[in-house]
């Protein structure tokens, strides 16, 4: 099996070696630990990934730059729509495309909407790691709202592949509109109800509140992005540092934490959720301007299939979870040569094995919660 | 009783009530389709669609189907997900440690037959090359409702179990536990 599956050599007498996971609830997915603990103490966890490889990176050089737009969705499967604007914006620089203005403001939306569907995740499982079960039950209600609007949009739920190279699958259909303002109208004072639901709640405080402290100096030499390292007090979002798409016309705030706490990192989600529907009104506004022409959402003679001219690319997004990166070569054939993901959901588990020394058993669930990862993109 | 006497078409009510005949591969196969617990196992993005059928839309738990954190008190497995190669091991474990009789349900393309990973190098090309599946869902990745059908379907599969002669619903459970390589 493993490399370490079994407890290692140096094991102390009263010391205790723990595999925790790649089967257990609290992974979300299948990670595995190799926890050696003293008593409750954690002495030494090593994060243990790869149980979800799927040899992505080399499937990309092996389909078309269309085609390679499916495996995108399959890395950040929570929030696919980011991994498609990353993977199209990337081969967009590659091949020249630009895409329309109205495009533009979409992408936004749905990527938006996509945010606030995977923050719920995060905030539904974090629940139920932390012992409390009913906002499980609150977020997926509000989470499925947002996929009926997305299986409107372009017949997916989960999955989208909505965003294509050179614009969007298709144009919002009718009716669409009014029903993404009803909901962010319903989900905008639902915030303040999940508030009271959790994030005031006592018992989930005590088991947040100054564990998994990462003070601002070490995520970034740990390399976190995202909520994760906003959580830390550092103020760094994509949207922002290098705007792509329209977010430099739109308005908005990056809620920051300031001890870097589990705490933190949460209500950073939360508070982005907040922001994301702004955003998402203020595109709503501008699609109903009659100065981004209807109709106009894919640029005008994309083929199925083309070849880029030979070179590199680099394009990120601020997804979900932090800072997600597409780097693209070319050699001027149909398939990239090369096509590399910066998954942040990877490098911001690299930091367990160094927060993880020292805390207590059971606020290992509570880090690997925080730090909000998913499987599909750190194994890729 | 009022439950168990509307579905069971063997059952006899005796006269002045208090006693109810049954044949018992009616009882217990009754007993079996109605809590069919499976283990929370998410392997990739068919596990979050799992998840929703659990959550407050879908609610699985109307069904009898309430998740179960060990393999040791689960009857289904959902393998939902990518099988990888380094995942391959764990899932036989697993697998294992559950009791008689087991079921399994590949849902997705990728637990099916590699799915849109039908040609890397690091997949299991379907969870039935590592452990014998009960029911097929296809879909990438099926819809919830979905998931209730496959289930649904696995009921009916359990109702033609019978307790003479030791047969399960297949060939092979007859022969209690399933040999694996
Ligand atoms: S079948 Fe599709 S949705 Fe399911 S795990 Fe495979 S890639 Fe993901």
């Amino acid at each position: 099996m493993t490399k370490h599956a079994h407890a290692p050599a140096d094991l102390k007498a009263d010391q205790m070696f723990i595999n925790f996971g790649p089967q257990h609830p609290s992974t979300h997915g299948v990670l595995r630990i190799a926890l050696t603990v003293e008593g409750e103490v954690v002495m030494k966890g090593d994060p243990d990934v790869g149980f979800l490889h799927r040899g992505m990176e080399k499937l990309f050089e092996a389909r078309t730059y269309s085609q390679g737009l499916i495996l995108t969705d399959r890395l950040d499967y929570i929030s696919a729509t980011h991994n498609n604007l990353g993977y199209c914006l990337a081969v967009e620089k590659l091949a020249g495309i630009q895409a329309p203005l109205r495009a533009q403001y979409i992408r936004v939306l749905a990527a938006e909407l996509n945010r606030i569907a995977s923050h719920l995740v995060f905030f539904g499982t974090f629940g139920v790691d932390m012992g409390a079960f009913t906002p499980f039950l609150y977020a997926f209600r509000e989470r499925e709202m947002i996929m009926d609007l997305f299986e409107m949009l372009c017949g997916g739920r989960l999955l989208h592949s909505y965003v294509r190279v050179g614009g969007v699958a298709a144009d919002l259909p009718a009716g669409w509109t009014e029903k993404c303002r009803e909901f962010l109208t319903f989900f905008k004072p639902m915030l303040k109800d999940y508030d009271t639901l959790l994030s005031g709640n006592p018992i989930f405080r005590s088991r947040t509140e100054g564990v998994g402290i990462i003070g601002a100096d070490r995520a970034v030499s740990w390399g976190l992005s995202g909520p994760t390292l906003r959580g830390s007090g550092v103020s760094y979002d994509v949207r922002k540092a290098e705007p792509y798409c329209v977010y430099d016309k739109l308005n908005f705030t990056v809620p920051v934490g300031k001890n870097g706490d589990c705490l933190d990192r949460y209500y950073c989600r939360m508070k982005e959720m907040e922001q994301s529907v702004e955003i998402a009104f203020q595109c709503l506004d501008a699609l109903a301007g009659a100065e981004l022409n209807p109709g106009e959402f894919m640029a005008k003679g994309v083929p199925k299939m083309f070849k880029a001219p030979a070179g590199q690319a680099y394009a990120h997004v601020e997804a979900s979870r932090g800072d997600l990166g597409f780097f693209a070569v070319s050699d001027g054939g149909f398939n990239p040569y090369r096509m590399h993901v910066r998954g942040p959901s990877f490098i911001n588990v690299a930091i367990l094995q160094e927060i993880l020394v020292g805390c207590k058993i059971a606020d290992v669930v509570a880090i690997l919660g925080s730090l909000d990862i998913v499987l599909g993109e750190v194994d890729r | 009783m009022g439950i168990v006497l509307d579905n069971l078409s063997k059952i006899e009510a005796l006269p002045g009530g208090g006693i109810a005949l049954a044949t018992s591969d009616e009882l217990i196969n009754w007993a079996r389709t109605s809590s069919v617990w499976p283990l929370t196992f998410g392997l990739a993005c068919c596990a979050i669609e799992m998840m929703a059928a659990y959550a407050s839309r879908f609610d699985f738990e109307r069904m009898g189907v309430f998740p179960r954190p060990t393999p040791r008190q689960a009857d289904v497995m959902f393998v939902a997900g990518t099988v990888a190669k380094k995942m391959a091991d764990p899932i036989i474990r697993i697998y294992k440690q559950m009791p008689e009789p087991k079921f399994v349900i590949a849902m997705g393309g990728c637990a099916n037959c590699g799915g849109p990973f039908y040609d890397s190098y690091a997949v299991v090309k379907g969870v039935d090359k590592i452990i014998p599946v009960d029911v097929y869902l296809p879909g990438c990745p099926p819809r919830p409702e979905a998931l209730m059908y496959a289930v649904i379907k696995l009921q009916e599969k359990m109702r033609k179990m019978t307790v003479k002669g030791g047969h399960g619903a297949t060939p092979l459970q007859g022969t209690g536990s399933r040999k694996l390589t």
